[in-house]
């Protein structure tokens, strides 16, 4: 599967792991609550780690650890849910964190200029058939009234 | 009157090209019907019973005679050659294509107007008195602040999937002429103890099914915090917000069920954590308060004589002023009303030609500006004494002149039925028969101040529930029936009116309106309004009369 990444087209190498599924290898990610149970196990794995948010999640629960994920999604089981631009806006903006910060779902191609602006980086729609205009539709607007979060 | 710089006008110019193509790609089939529901609802684009309805924003209400212009263009070019004004102060055309709704907003722009966030779960139009700047009890120009608030709230990335609808109204006079405490923010100018002016914040107002009077969840708030302030309640509402049920997913529901003292708490914590990032600064504020300076008015207004021999003259004209005109700060004018409820025509329906002819008239008249109001009219808000008369004969030509204004037929009215595909029963038609049944102008006048707001559906646009009488439509089985409701108001008073009794047949409506006003005439006291009679005596007296006779 490809995704975008920093406006490029580049291939995903990250698992998503399910709550009852063995780690395995490589770079892995996981629910916020495997991770809330599991902490110590995953901090030993040898990949990198990325956490899964769904809407209704706490992002502040993941405020003291996100300098040791490489990865946040934030999954969008419906576009109309818009708590998960929040969760982007407070996980990039508030907590600091630095690393890909990728929407993944049933968003629209036509919300991703809002998404990036509220600090996310990384784009893997549900149907891959949407990565042209997912690229295209990050340039919808060169102007805003409001802050940005800086990426 | 704000004026676009370049970013403004490039920000509508690409909002118009961006839906332009999302109208082709749903054209095309690459678009779901959801997702283009939602994409076009935010660009004011409902799908109605008969065609699309075009929703158009008119930031705080305020139009320049361009703008008119415009309007009567769309109107003759894309439409039924009318628009209609809505109690937001927007304006609505009925019968556009969906193909050409990109060529309308294209149009649009080249005036400084669009249609964004005018429907759809995000941050609405931001609405205001339309006195302010003239009006003689107000403490500061609401407008500046209203446009600092337009500018955040236009694209908002955070905020554009709310759980529901999100309005704001800013009022700056003593007298609330936005209904302020009927929105999800309300704005009050006022002075605190040191004598400096802040904003008083009011939160969870609404109406619709479960209409609430919004609460202070802050009492004073210095001006630079104006957005962060916004911003926290924002954040707190889209988080926790319900989205299991629309009907329970405005604001209202999450302040009441979280309970105002710890739905403040969380949002003065959010608030304490961006407030020093996001400080307006006095210049911010000095620059738009330079697009609202006053106009130059004429020194010598005051000293005209002939106002008065005209009202002696001309006792029709004299009638039209004492309702239709009203105090200016400034010496020598007037703001004048102009009906857009003469009694044959659906309430806030504006013709082409009308729209033309206004502006001209606002050229001459106004300083070339026409405000919307909340009640579905329309204001010149500084005409000099010496004009009335002249622009009273040109009003009165184009039926815009009906003595009405504040009386028992300036109704505010849904489009129900005849065009809404929510309405469960007709409104025009009521109001129509209510103005048939109340044609003599003395009666009305002696009625005085009776607000009547119909809706054609418990959704109520047409705020039913804060009308001194609201008429409400409801189906039974298929047939239409109107529940009554008596002593609301969306004024300082804020107040939800209450039931009257059972709902009553289609047939029996106007009735039962004349004979509420019937009572009213027969057991009010002295100088007592409408709203006050039935504060005082409650709806008993009403009820036996209106259905003694089922």
């Amino acid at each position: 599967m490809q995704l975008i990444k920093n406006k490029i087209v580049t291939d995903d190498n990250w698992r998503f792991i399910g709550d009852d599924a063995a780690l395995g290898k490589g770079d892995i990610c996981v629910s916020l609550a495997r991770w809330q149970q599991n902490k110590p196990e995953l901090l030993s794995h040898t990949g990198k780690l990325g956490v899964r948010i769904s809407p209704a999640d706490n992002v502040a629960e993941l405020a003291d650890d996100v300098s040791k994920l490489a990865l946040i999604e934030l999954d969008f089981p419906d576009f109309a849910d818009g708590r998960l631009f929040s969760h982007a806006w407070l996980l990039r903006g508030r907590y600091g964190f630095k690393g890909e910060l990728r929407a993944t779902g049933q968003f629209m191609p036509d919300q991703v200029f809002y998404l990036s602006r509220v600090g996310i980086d990384a784009f893997k729609p549900a149907d891959s058939a949407y990565l042209p205009k997912v690229l295209e539709n990050l340039h919808d607007f060169t102007v805003n009234y409001q802050q940005s979060i800086a990426n | 009157m704000y004026q676009y710089n370049l970013i403004d006008q490039t920000l509508v110019d690409q909002r118009v090209a961006q839906f332009r193509r999302q109208t082709e790609q749903y054209l095309n089939g690459e678009l779901t019907e959801d997702q283009f529901r939602a994409l076009r609802l935010r660009n004011g684009l409902y799908v109605q019973i008969h065609a699309p309805m075009l929703r158009v924003a008119v930031p705080y209400g305020l139009l320049n005679a361009p703008q008119l212009r415009k309007l009567a263009h769309i109107a003759r070019t894309y439409d039924k050659s009318y628009c209609h004004l809505t109690t937001r102060q927007n304006v609505q055309f009925n019968w556009p294509k969906l193909e050409q709704v990109p060529d309308i907003l294209a149009e649009l722009a080249t005036v400084q107007m669009h249609a964004i966030q005018t429907s759809g779960n995000c941050m609405r139009n931001t609405t205001t008195d339309p006195l302010a700047g003239v009006c003689i009890d107000e403490l500061e120009d609401p407008r500046p602040y209203c446009e600092l608030i337009r500018q955040w709230t236009t694209l908002h990335p955070e905020f554009d999937y709310l759980p529901r609808k999100f309005k704001i109204a800013v009022s700056g006079a003593a007298n609330d002429r936005a209904a302020t405490q009927f929105h999800d923010i309300g704005v009050h100018l006022v002075k605190n103890d040191a004598g400096d002016i802040g904003f008083r914040i009011l939160v969870g107002g609404g109406l619709g099914r479960t209409p609430v009077i919004g609460q202070v969840i802050r009492p004073y708030l210095e001006k630079k915090h104006l957005l962060s302030y916004l911003e926290a309640i924002l954040r707190i509402y889209n988080l926790f917000g319900r989205r299991d049920n629309k009907y329970k997913a405005r604001i209202k529901i999450l302040v009441k069920e979280t309970g105002l003292d710890t739905f403040t708490e969380m949002v003065e914590a959010e608030w304490q954590l961006i407030k020093d990032g996001m400080e307006l600064d006095q210049q911010r504020i000095s620059d738009i308060q330079g697009h609202f300076t006053a106009p130059d008015y004429d020194p010598s207004a005051p000293q005209d004589s002939s106002l008065a021999q005209q009202q002696a003259q001309h006792p029709t004209f004299a009638t039209w002023y004492q309702h239709n005109t009203t105090d200016h700060k400034i010496p020598g004018y007037r703001a004048v009303y102009l009906s857009v409820k003469a009694p044959d025509v659906p309430p806030g329906d504006l013709t082409d030609s009308q729209l033309d002819a206004i502006a001209d008239l606002a050229e001459r008249y106004s300083f070339g500006e026409v405000r919307s109001t909340h009640r579905q009219n329309l204001i010149f808000a500084d005409v000099k004494q010496a004009d009335l008369f002249a622009l009273w004969q040109q009003l009165d030509a184009l039926q815009l002149a009906t003595a009405n204004i504040g009386t028992a037929t300036d109704i505010i009215c849904c489009p129900g039925l005849d065009f809404c595909s929510l309405a469960n029963a007709g409104s025009i038609g009521i109001t129509k028969e209510i103005n048939e049944a109340l044609d003599n102008l003395d009666y009305l006048h002696d009625i005085g101040d009776v607000k009547i707001n119909i809706s054609g559906c418990m959704n109520g646009c047409a705020h039913q529930s804060v009308g001194h009488i609201g008429i409400l439509g409801v189906d039974k089985k298929g047939t239409e029936w109107y529940q009554i409701t008596l002593g609301g108001s969306s004024e300082n008073e804020a107040a939800i009116g209450e039931r009257l009794g059972p709902a009553v047949a289609k047939d029996e409506v106007t009735q039962a309106i004349t004979t509420i006003l019937a009572v009213y005439v027969e057991q009010r006291q002295e100088e007592e309004s409408f709203l006050a009679m039935v504060q005082r005596v409650g709806i008993d007296p009403f009820k036996e009369q209106v259905y003694a006779t089922h």
